[in-house]
């Protein structure tokens, strides 16, 4: 029986995985995909909220701050591209400024350090495209930008390294209580653990009511975006956010850490959360939406739509409890979610506590991390880099200028990737303005070389998502 | 009376061709054209062009094409006797690869040195 | 120091090398990202290149092999599987290799022969699921003709430019079943010889002003496409779907040339062409920095890449022999339903016979006339029987037309006869 299951890999499970694996404790993390991140983490809106928003008082309003604060050490620690480029919130009339004093008053109370309310020429000074309609805005310099699907898989290749193992196309069916803890089956072979850690985002109610009463029900949510190129990044010097409705923070305008610019979402409940898609009414309310902001803003330069879900619920808060003996929830993490992503872990760490779980400390936990990113890189250190592995001198993706160096050390990374989409996320290829069109059968190439397997069973990104149908002259091996 | 584009080069000419008078073309900017329009309505030819396994070489297919235009009707046949075909690097432009392929008359050649 | 580094070992590179070396520049080199020169004419097996240039029909591989053969009876040097980082008005150049690592030579004249790459679905916003299974065209080549690898069985292809109508072919003979080829504009993109023997041929049915609006897909593969038939604006129209089962969309969407390098060279670009704004003998605003082919504007047939780019070798030749031209220069304008022109400006004075024009037209032409106005005054008309989007045009200005120009400027339009 090993120590802790964790059931969902996005940013929560992996954040909770690294934590406790700083623990002399045993831990597995389930993950359905085939691939850690694949939910929430890997489509949405990549900031790190200041914690203004939450009503004071909620786990939300602690967390955010929290999570917040912890990041900038976390993402150094972890060689995570973060960046503190702060936020606005724009008020386009008298009535929206109110709201942005409430938001003002709420962050204070929340802790939120640095935040101002500055006038409408006070934001263009700073930010000289956003609309000369906005008459005032809360400025908050604490909020961030960060590449969520590279946190997500820091952290789990942490946790990975100092002895976490990671099940990947493992899908929980079943949990059932046995003697001193939990069996969970799967898809595959099943897990018995004495703890278990529920984070698996908008399934997190349906894995919640395998063990405990009904308590709260996912509502996915859907929004959609608009990546543009880095040719548009200098249009945003900041998170440039609208007046939070019911629906959710509004349709924001930020730079990214990849230097492109990211316009969206909208937000749509959806019955059905596993692929979210574009809809052509979506993307019509983003532009419309995002035009107010900047009514500059163009699309020519756009490189990719994408749609993301986020886990919603009926509840006004973070799910995060114990829900049986033994069994934590960390469920209906909607945003900010990413920003709470370290707070919540160490909540986790605390209600495990609380159940009776108490491991030493290993001595000497990894808890650094370092990669290699010739984009990033100077010459003289480009050059060196060379030297050293003469892969960092051939380049794959020419758009993002990623070397082979790159993408073969992240398919033997701790989370090795097996498809295109998940080179992508670890060495950048294919992020950029020709979207793989390049450089994608280079890394059919490279995937099948590294890991010794035909083209043909290359995926694109999750299970069946094959790029290559057949050979051609299949008749002259016959 | 048929019309029709010519597809000898990109120029794409609108020929007639007057079946009833001896497949007269008229429309057609070079000779190349009428003789095109002239074919195209009793017996339509295509160079095909397509590809062999090869081994060794720097690419896992080798470019091919017929030396001669086939009929139309046949392009499916000769790309089935392509399946056939297997050649070994190294190979250069020109090379036979399949004489007379589909007894078509023509011969399937490389066209890229590997 | 080299005389002369070509960026690009494509068409456009090759023929401005073996040119610039003609011309009598010795330490010429060319920079090649792929492991061996021609570009993407090694991956376009059909036929039709050469016409004009060898009077021959040849496949893209024998094309490319006609210029490799003149270069290798040059001394001309070649870097292959090197990419240039960076490049910049001081004419040097940054290149990295697994062979070599990172250099930074120095030239006394450059040509930027980049090419252009392919526009992708996230440039065109087609909603609906994001599965495997939605190629660009040329990347389906690349598997098809150089890998050997089918991408699909049950293929739609959106936009009606040469490599779709190519690939339709392709696939075809194959054994894949092309479903439709869809167009958004009410005029195919492609030459019309491939919309007749890539698609007619074939029976393989094009839907002119229509697009796909929906793709959905099973198991994170393509498995259905929704098209739609568009109204004059372009939005489509309620009740009009085309349903498609179907394991693969391939775009052919239009072709970006691809400038980062010129850019960040602080070169002026053409936001028309998406290219460098470029004199009579090819030069950009950087002197000694010149660009040909697709990296100044998209063009239709290979042939004239290979025109244009001797004379952009030719020119990069006289750069570094006799210096740089120092004639004023007279800037060509959009007339009427002109979309564009290179080069954008011709100094006159440095224009031996006759300066080359290319343009494309903005809409479909019967019998028209092409104009070349100095202010109000006609300098000189071309007839034409037919002009299209997808068609490239091409006229000689005169040197003594040219010198009738007053003022700085020259306009050149089209209209219907």
């Amino acid at each position: 029986m090993i120590d802790v299951a964790i059931i969902g890999c996005g940013v929560i499970g992996a954040a909770a995985a690294f934590e406790l694996s700083k623990y002399q404790a045993s831990v597995v993390i389930l993950e359905k995909e085939n691939d850690i991140a694949m939910g929430a983490t890997r489509a949405n809106s990549a900031i790190i909220h200041a914690g203004y928003d939450p009503k004071p008082g909620t786990l939300m309003a602690r967390l955010n701050v929290q999570g917040n604060a912890m990041t900038e050490q976390l993402c150094r620690d972890l060689d995570v591209p973060f960046s503190r480029i702060g936020s606005f919130v724009l008020a386009f009339s008298a009535q929206e400024a109110k709201t942005v004093q409430t938001l003002y008053e709420r962050g204070v109370q929340n802790g939120v350090p640095g935040l101002q309310v500055l006038s409408g020429d006070e934001v263009r000074q700073m930010d000289p495209l956003v609309s000369p309609e906005v008459v005032c805005a809360l400025y908050a310099p604490s909020a961030g930008i960060i590449t969520p699907w590279e946190y997500a898989l820091a952290l789990a290749e942490t946790a990975v390294r100092n002895g976490a193992e990671l099940r990947r196309s493992t899908r929980v069916t079943g949990i059932s209580k046995i003697e001193g803890g939990y069996r969970i089956e799967t898809n595959r072979e099943p897990v018995e653990a004495r703890y278990v850690i529920n984070a698996a985002g908008v399934y997190s109610d349906q894995i919640h009511d395998m063990v405990a009463p009904h308590a709260f029900t996912v509502i996915p949510s859907k929004g959609e975006y608009y990546v543009m190129d880095k040719s548009e990044c200098y249009r945003a010097r900041h998170v440039l956010f609208q007046c939070p409705n019911e629906a959710g923070k509004g349709v924001l305008i930020t730079p990214t850490m990849d230097h492109n610019l990211l316009v969206g979402p909208n937000a749509e409940n959806v019955d059905e959360p596993q692929h979210p898609s574009n809809t052509a009414r979506g993307m019509a309310f983003v532009r419309e939406k995002a035009a107010r902001t900047m009514p500059s803003l163009t699309y020519r330069a756009a490189i990719r739509n994408f749609a993301g879900i986020r886990a919603n619920t009926d509840i006004g808060d973070f799910q995060i409890s114990i829900a049986a003996e033994h069994f934590i929830d960390l469920a209906g993490i909607k945003s900010p979610g990413l920003s709470s992503a370290p707070a919540i872990a160490l909540e986790a760490v605390k209600l495990l506590k609380e159940c009776g779980f108490a491991p030493e400390k290993k001595e000497h936990p990894v808890t650094t991390r370092r990669k290699k990113r010739f984009r990033f890189m100077s010459e003289e250190e480009r050059k060196a880099a060379v030297s050293e592995n003469p892969l960092y001198g051939r380049v794959i993706c020419r758009c993002e200028t990623v070397t082979e160096g790159e993408i073969v050390d992240a398919i033997h990374s701790p989370i090795p990737p097996c498809s295109v989409d998940g080179v992508k996320r670890r060495a950048g290829s294919g992020m950029g303005r020709c979207q793989g069109g390049f450089c994608g059968p280079r890394v059919v190439d490279i995937l099948s070389r590294e890991l010794g397997i035909s083209p043909l069973c290359v995926l694109q990104d999750g299970e069946g998502s094959f790029i290559l149908m057949e050979e051609t002259k299949k008749e002259a091996q016959a | 009376m048929k019309e029709l584009v010519c597809i000898v080069c990109p120029k794409g000419c609108r020929l007639h061709v007057d079946e009833e008078n001896g497949f007269a073309v008229t429309g057609n900017s070079c000779p190349r054209g009428a003789a095109y329009g002239k074919n195209e309505i009793q017996n339509p030819t295509r160079v095909l062009t397509s590809t062999v396994k090869i081994t060794g070489g720097a690419y896992r297919r080798c470019p091919v094409k017929t030396d001669a235009a086939v009929p139309k009707g046949r392009l499916m046949d000769v790309m089935r006797a392509l399946n056939e075909v297997e050649i070994q690097s190294p190979v250069s432009i020109g090379q036979v690869v399949l004489a007379d392929v589909a007894g078509t008359g023509a011969n399937v050649v490389v066209t890229k040195a590997l | 120091m080299y005389d002369l580094i070509v960026i690009g070992g494509g068409p456009a590179g090759l023929a401005a090398a073996n040119s610039a070396w003609q011309k009598g520049l010795r330490r010429i080199l060319i920079v090649e990202r792929d492991k061996e020169l021609g570009g993407i004419l090694n991956q376009c097996i059909h036929n039709g290149f050469g016409l004009h240039r060898f009077k021959e029909e040849l496949t893209g591989p024998e094309y490319a092999a006609r210029f490799i053969e003149m270069l290798n009876s040059t001394g001309v040097e070649v870097m292959l599987d090197t990419m240039v980082l960076e490049i910049n008005d001081q004419r040097q150049v940054h290149v990295i290799s697994a062979e070599k690592g990172y250099q930074v030579l120095e030239a006394r004249s450059i040509v930027l022969s980049m090419g252009c790459r392919e526009r992708t679905r996230g440039a065109i916003g087609i909603p609906g699921d994001r599965p495997a299974g939605v190629f660009t065209a040329g990347s389906a080549q690349r598997y098809l003709n150089l890998e050997g690898y089918m991408v699909g069985k049950r293929v739609v292809i959106l936009g009606s430019g040469d490599i779709g109508l190519i690939m339709a072919r392709r696939m075809t003979l194959e054994g894949a079943t092309v479903l439709a080829c869809v167009e958004l504009m009410p005029y195919s993109g492609g030459l019309m010889r491939n919309i007749v023997q890539c698609l007619q041929d074939w029976g393989i049915p094009l839907y002119l002003s229509h697009t796909i609006t929906d793709i959905q897909s099973q198991n994170g593969r393509v498995s259905h496409v929704t098209v739609q038939k568009l109204d004059e604006n372009r939005n489509p129209i309620p009740g009009t779907n085309l349903e498609f089962d179907c394991d693969t969309v391939l775009l052919s969407v239009g072709l970006i040339p691809e400038n980062e390098l010129t850019r960040a060279a602080g070169i002026e670009m053409d936001p028309r062409t998406n290219g460098a704004v470029v004199y009579e003998n090819m030069e950009t605003s950087v002197p000694g920095i010149f660009a040909c082919g697709n990296v100044v504007h998209v063009h239709d047939l290979v042939d004239y890449v290979s025109a244009e780019s001797e004379r952009a070798g030719a020119a990069a030749a006289e750069f570094v022999l006799k210096g740089k031209r120092e004639g004023t220069a007279l800037t060509v304008q959009n007339g009427a339903d002109v979309g564009y022109t290179v080069p954008q400006k011709i100094r006159v004075s440095d224009v031996e016979k006759a300066a080359d024009l290319f343009f494309r037209v903005r809409k479909v032409f019967r019998d028209s006339v092409i104009e070349v106005r100095s202010g109000d005054e006609l300098l000189l008309s071309f007839k034409r029987d037919h002009m299209a989007p997808g068609e490239m045009e091409h006229i000689l200005l005169p040197r003594k037309i040219l010198d009738q120009a007053r003022g700085d400027t020259l306009t050149v339009s089209a209209k219907e006869a």
